[in-house]
């Protein structure tokens, strides 16, 4: 029960919170999307956080969402030992430097009063979840060896189950405390996007590789 | 040719006291916020200084403003920040990103231990503590820490501008009998070329297109802060308390109803003019892509003359209002920069097309020759301007990128006028030494009547030339007017908060 419980119901409310949640707010509160940078007060130890943080995490997310909807491409990229070993370490590489980097943050946070000035609950709640997510993330990683292909084989149906409304919980229930852990913390952190800073993810500025440089608005155009 | 109208600004240094008044004036009106105390969108400089924030012409250290590429053909104009790629891979970490180190950390003053100290043999203070923290603080500078230090081996030594001139003309800077200092007032430059636009990544700064106007939309703006780090005037400031950047944004609610902009309405040295420019927006990429030497030379040759009827039927063609086309001609702008040519754009090799020009300071170049304690303007100044007091290499570094020419050009007509009205009112200088004043400078006496006349007495309607607006006519009825008249003033229908 308590199973279908948290891999069943609670992704299903936590996206519909986290992809609602952050529409609505997006819509009736626009002005509150900002990544509410605070390297202005603080910019050397910005630096190694911010960077060692997101130049890990981004990748490793968008290595999770790939082993989610291409699984066989995923499969294929290790299906000798060789390339399984280089994965491995590739992934491990990019979850400790994103563990360095959430633990810097968190440091930084504590020790400058100008920075914790400007720190609310809810970031504090983020940060430990996100040190903690990365954390089982990485137990995951060096306990429990060759990830990424049983990521394919118990992560990624149980995700394409819930995807196609037919939820078979049975392909995680048997796994470890640390996967279940890290798993329910994932769609917790999802859930908690519109009540945080992370809906600065949303709005990652990527039109700007091919917008023109100066913008010059009407207020109506009046001659074509 | 698309003709375009641009609400431009013109300093006259000469006149400015270093009063800041203007500072004052805007920060009561704009940003006197939690996370805004240390912005001053209008600041008063003295220079030879370090300016606030500090160095912020050390555009090694900024990278702000435009590069040309360097190659003979066809070079291409970029920002010095980086390219589009390297934007989005900055983000998480801006590496030319200014703290409040180069600025100041805000301060106030515990005046409840004032009150509430207990009895005892000392008199209680005021201990000064942080806007940021709220811990006690050392002042260790200010938004305007060096002011009157001009000359100082502490603060004018570290001018970034001192790198580009010569020994000897730093000695004139320094040597104890000689050292000046005059003050620059700046605002944002409102530019044609802005880098701060170009550099958003969400997109979120713009220009108005009806008066040129650039702001920052708050609702768009995200905080990656590049606009900072881009602006080589350090004119886009970051809120720490919202996560927005923001910029000056010349008082447009007051120019929507007619009025100046507080800092130009409070000067007290009245050194302010505002006026509308017609301008050719398809030159603006040739304009900005000259050599140094050029580009003070080819801003004027892009700003219209309004009198011009092939101007004003393309200014009609691209939809400037005809009351707009009269405001461009009475334009006291208009007449410095283009018909007078004395005033002239800050720092143009930014290439950012600033529309804000400057006057240059006439006192420091004529009190060089003095003789018995005694000044006196002397015909034979002219010969002299080149052994002025002040090195015009400073000026010409500072206001026309390198060209002395541009600045000797403007002081030889300010030294004319003077001379020509040292004739007419006191005396002792012939109509003959005055002839030739006006014929060295290049100019008609009617032309310096008019320099004198807008220069020493203007009124208040000449000085400010706002063209008019209908905004009430260009936005359209969003919300009801009945239910919006108990609201106050414009724009935001939420107080600006903090985000989660």
């Amino acid at each position: 029960m308590l199973d279908v419980l948290l891999f069943v119901v609670f992704p299903y409310v936590a996206l519909a919170i986290g992809i609602v949640g952050t529409i609505y707010r997006y819509l009736t509160n626009q002005y509150s999307f900002t990544s509410l940078s605070s390297q202005f007060l603080e910019s050397d130890l910005q630096f190694w956080s911010s960077t060692l943080w997101h130049y890990g995490i981004l990748p490793t997310t968008v290595i999770h969402i790939a082993g989610f909807t291409l699984p066989k491409v995923m499969a294929a990229l290790h299906s000798t030992p060789e390339l399984l070993y280089l994965s491995e370490l590739a992934g491990k590489v990019l979850g400790v430097m994103a563990l360095v980097g959430v633990a810097i943050m968190l440091y930084r946070r504590l020790s400058n009063t100008k920075i914790r000035a400007v720190t609310s609950p809810v970031d504090w709640i983020i940060l430990a979840l996100l040190f903690g997510q990365v954390f089982f993330g990485l137990i995951l990683a060096f306990a429990y060896r060759w990830g990424a292909t049983w990521f394919i084989h118990t992560a990624t149906p149980w995700m394409v189950s819930l995807a196609s409304f037919q939820p078979s919980p049975q392909y995680v229930t048997a796994l470890p405390l640390a996967h279940k852990v890290h798993f329910f913390t994932g769609f917790v952190l999802f859930a908690l996007m519109p009540f945080s800073r992370l809906v600065h993810l949303a709005t990652f500025p990527v039109g700007y590789l091919w917008r023109r440089f100066q913008l010059v608005i009407w207020t109506r155009k009046k001659v074509a | 040719m698309k003709v375009r109208s641009q609400v431009s600004m013109v300093f006259h240094l000469d006149k400015c006291i270093g009063c800041h008044t203007c500072s004052i004036a805007c920060k009561n009106i704009w940003t006197d916020r939690p996370g805004a105390e240390y912005m001053w969108w209008n600041n008063v400089e003295t220079k030879p200084g370090v300016g606030f924030p500090t160095q912020w012409e050390d555009q090694d250290k900024y990278h702000g403003g435009w590069e040309l590429e360097d190659k003979p053909k066809n070079p291409q104009l970029k920002l010095k920040l980086q390219n589009r790629l390297q934007t989005l891979g900055n983000l998480f970490s801006n590496p030319a990103m200014p703290t409040m180190d180069d600025y100041y950390e805000p301060w106030t003053y515990n005046y409840g231990d004032l009150f509430n100290a207990p009895l005892g043999e000392d008199q209680p203070t005021a201990r000064p503590i942080s806007r940021v923290d709220g811990k006690p603080i050392e002042i260790e500078s200010g938004p305007n820490w060096d002011d009157d230090l001009g000359g100082s081996n502490i603060y004018a030594m570290n001018d970034p501008l001192l790198q580009n001139m010569s020994e000897d003309e730093k000695l004139r800077l320094f040597s104890i009998e000689q050292l000046f200092y005059f003050y620059m007032p700046r605002i944002c430059n409102h530019c044609l070329n802005a880098a701060c636009v170009a550099a958003c990544p969400s997109g979120a700064i713009y220009k108005r297109a009806e008066d040129g106007v650039v702001l920052i939309n708050q609702d768009k703006c995200r905080g990656w802060r590049m606009c900072v780090s881009a602006c080589p005037y350090k004119k886009t400031y970051y809120n720490w308390s919202t996560g927005k950047s923001e910029k000056c944004i010349l008082c447009y609610p007051r120019l929507e109803t007619g009025q100046p902009p507080a800092c130009f309405h409070s000067c007290v040295g009245r050194i302010r003019y505002l006026g509308a420019l017609l301008y050719d927006a398809d030159q603006i990429p040739d304009a900005t892509r000259v050599p140094d030497d050029q580009l003070v030379q080819r801003q004027r040759e892009m700003i219209l003359n309004p009198h011009d009827p092939e101007v004003i039927a393309a200014a009609k063609a691209s939809g400037v209002p005809d009351r707009v086309i009269v405001a461009a001609q009475n334009s006291p702008v208009y007449r410095y920069v283009k018909e007078w040519e004395l005033a002239l754009p800050l720092h143009p090799e930014y290439r950012t097309l600033p529309m804000l020009f400057y006057v240059p300071p006439l006192l420091p170049v004529i009190n060089s020759t003095q003789e018995n304690g005694t000044q006196r303007v002397e015909t034979e100044l002219f010969t002299s301007l080149d052994k002025a007091r002040m090195p015009v290499r400073y000026m010409s570094l500072t206001l026309a990128a390198g060209n002395d020419e541009e600045v000797l050009k403007s002081y030889r007509k300010m030294i004319a006028v003077r001379i020509f009205k040292r004739h007419e009112t006191v005396g002792d200088v012939t109509a003959e030494e005055a002839a030739a004043a006006l014929a060295e400078a290049n100019m008609t006496a009617e032309e310096a009547e008019a320099i004198y006349r807008l220069t020493s007495i203007p009124t208040y309607q000449e000085r400010f030339v706002i063209p008019p607006y209908s905004r009430e006519g260009d936005i359209e009825e969003i919300y009801d007017p009945q239910q919006r008249k108990a609201e106050a003033g414009f724009g935001r229908q939420q107080a600006p908060q903090r985000g989660l």
